[in-house]
């Protein structure tokens, strides 16, 4: 369990993290997304006593890390990759932290093999690909065998088995009822890993909720719809209350041009309703939740210190953040 | 392969104790110091340029008594055979630059004060293992190069013995000179962080202090001299002193207060710094 209070860190004039009140509990996959900059970096050097809060505290199973009496068995992280001496080797590396916690070196063994690193244990880790880098750092975030795991965008730079093997690890530790706890930025990757999400955007907090929550929040839902008179239907949702965007497109198998009616603020049983009521022939009708992604974008846009301009639609942008 | 972490951690489930020891940390550093090759590479270095440079100093000295060119007025035959040390401490302190400042530059320092959070006990335990290995390389070089240094000269009846009471105070003290250059190299890796700031705040702190002390009024330069670190420092491994010189042990003194007070330093500010 990790709790958060009122945690604050300020560099100079910036305001890296700004009264950030939260809890990271077991059996969960807490995701923690922001943009670039937004503090989650910062964040987790505190949780784990790198750097100190400017207001506020962090703690690990109800202490500041500092009074841990073995860090390593109670929580281990990935902080940032090849955080580790080149020409060492694996085995090496992993020897130097697990004598310094007590833990014997046939446990330095089994976590190789853990991660999938048996074979190159007696490699200089300098050699290694940044995949292997990843599984290192994981090897040695689990030496101790914590109840808790924290990693920084774990799935950079990762191929999609490497992606796939550590969103798979996470998902089980969680399940042997530890509390993991993972950065990322990118929603995509969140959306399959997570359970419950803590956004951050500019050191705040902005939502602290289970994935589900977190889309019905978003405000981008609509119902697709198709007719054959879209321009009377039109004027009878709108008439109703309803906001209706339409976009033209061509059917190739037809030829003909139809529209296609973006209806916002009506549930689509009452489009079914209206459209009976008033004789139109409805070809579809598909409710669109907002995407997780969309919901992100909503919650982080006035947060992102840089973004390109784009031309906004009303239809929601899908391709970012992948 | 994820499904077996349960399993592979139930062999931690047996009895351990409560806390880390002091003992685990150094143990833990003691790995670390004996696992990069720079460790063998900077030591095998220093044994080099002490055994070669007192060896090629001591012959052409045996050589030049020989053929009446020099005498033995005035000479140093310990000094002589130890004069590779000069060289040695650039190595023994960069290596004690990076034994720490390595740890900043690739990131894992976090991964060592995430293990043990005590960062004082880390920096203490680092210290004793990094002082202890100088120590004891320092020493053989130190009584290799005499060994060797004075079985050259002794072909022209010029050598010395550590029977001698003088020689063998600078001989042990060779390796103590040494533990103190590298004390140097550490405290400046520890305060500053950075390996290129830290190498040269060694660099400038055992040289260059030298040449800032030429700009002193004559007066006050000839008080400071015999203070500057090689000056002080170099007493201990000198059996013919210079006048106005230091005695052997305040000199050596003097010499581990410089690397003393940039490991207080860093001391008082690791717990203060974010990392």
């Amino acid at each position: 369990m990790i709790e958060a209070t009122d945690l604050t860190k300020r560099f100079g004039s910036t305001l890296a993290v700004d009264g950030l009140n939260f809890t990271v509990r077991p059996g969960y996959v807490t995701g923690f997304l922001g943009p670039n900059g937004a503090g989650k970096s910062t964040t987790m050097r505190m949780i784990l006593g790198l750097d100190s809060p400017t207001r506020g505290s962090v703690t690990v199973n109800g202490k500041p890390y500092g009074q841990l009496r073995r860090p390593l068995h109670q929580i281990g992280a990935v902080l940032e990759v090849r955080a580790m001496h080149g020409g060492r080797t694996a085995y090496h590396h992993l020897l130097c932290l697990a004598q310094a916690s007590g833990i014997p070196s046939r446990r330095v063994n089994a976590v190789l093999e853990l991660v999938g690193l048996e074979n190159v244990g007696h490699k200089r880790v300098g050699k290694f690909s940044l995949g292997m880098s990843q599984r290192l750092g994981l090897a040695a975030a689990l030496l101790g065998d914590p109840a808790i795991l924290i990693c920084d965008e774990p799935v950079n730079g990762l191929d999609p088995d490497g992606i796939l093997w550590i969103r798979t690890l996470l998902r089980n530790l969680a399940s042997e009822g530890r509390a993991v706890f993972v950065s990322s930025h990118l929603m995509s990757e969140m959306a399959l890993t997570a359970d419950h999400l803590i956004v951050i955007g500019q050191g705040k907090l902005l939502a602290d909720a289970s994935i589900s929550e977190v889309i019905g929040s978003g405000s981008r839902k609509y119902v697709l719809v198709r007719s054959r008179d879209p321009h009377r239907l039109t004027s009878v949702l709108t008439g109703a209350g309803a906001t209706v965007n339409s976009t033209s497109n061509v059917d190739s198998s037809t030829i003909v041009e139809e529209q296609t009616l973006h209806v916002t603020g009506m549930g689509h049983d009452t489009i079914g309703d209206l459209a009976a009521r008033h004789g139109i022939a409805v070809l579809e009708l598909t409710p669109h939740n907002a995407s997780l992604e969309d919901a992100y974008m909503e919650l982080t846009h006035r947060f992102v210190d840089f973004h390109a301009r784009a031309d906004t639609t009303q239809t929601p942008a899908s391709e970012s953040g992948i | 392969m994820a499904m077996t972490v349960a399993t592979a951690g139930n062999e931690l489930h047996e009895p351990q104790p409560q806390t880390i020891g002091f003992g685990n940390v150094l143990h833990s550093e003691w790995t670390k110091l004996r696992t990069v090759r720079s460790t063998y590479w900077t030591a095998g270095i220093a044994l080099l340029a002490s055994i070669a440079l007192g060896a090629l100093i001591c012959a052409r000295t045996a050589y030049n008594i020989k053929h009446g060119r020099q005498s033995l007025d005035g000479f140093d035959a310990t000094l002589a055979s130890l004069d590779g040390l000069y060289i040695a401490q650039v190595a023994i302190g960069a290596l004690g630059v990076l034994s720490i400042s390595s740890e900043y530059g690739t990131g894992m320092i976090r991964a060592t004060l995430a293990t043990v959070p005590q960062r004082r006990a880390m920096l203490a335990a680092k210290l004793l293992v990094f002082g202890l290995a100088t120590l004891v390389a320092g020493e053989i070089m130190s009584f290799a190069a005499f060994a060797i240094g004075q079985h050259l000269l002794a072909s022209a009846h010029a050598g010395v013995s550590l029977h001698q009471a003088a020689a063998l105070r600078a001989t042990v003290g060779g390796g103590l000179y040494l533990t103190a250059v590298g004390l140097l190299g550490f405290g400046m890796g520890a305060l500053v962080r950075n390996t290129a700031g830290a190498l040269s705040a060694f660099f400038g702190t055992l040289f260059a202090l030298t040449a800032v002390d030429d700009l002193l009024p004559t007066n006050l330069r000839n008080d400071i001299i015999p203070y500057l670190p090689a000056n002080a420092g170099s007493q201990i491994i000198t059996v013919v002193h210079t006048a106005g010189a230091l005695s052997p042990w305040t000199g050596l003194g003097v010499l581990a207060m410089y690397g003393v007070t940039a490991t207080v330093a860093a001391t008082l500010l690791i717990t203060r710094r974010d990392v």
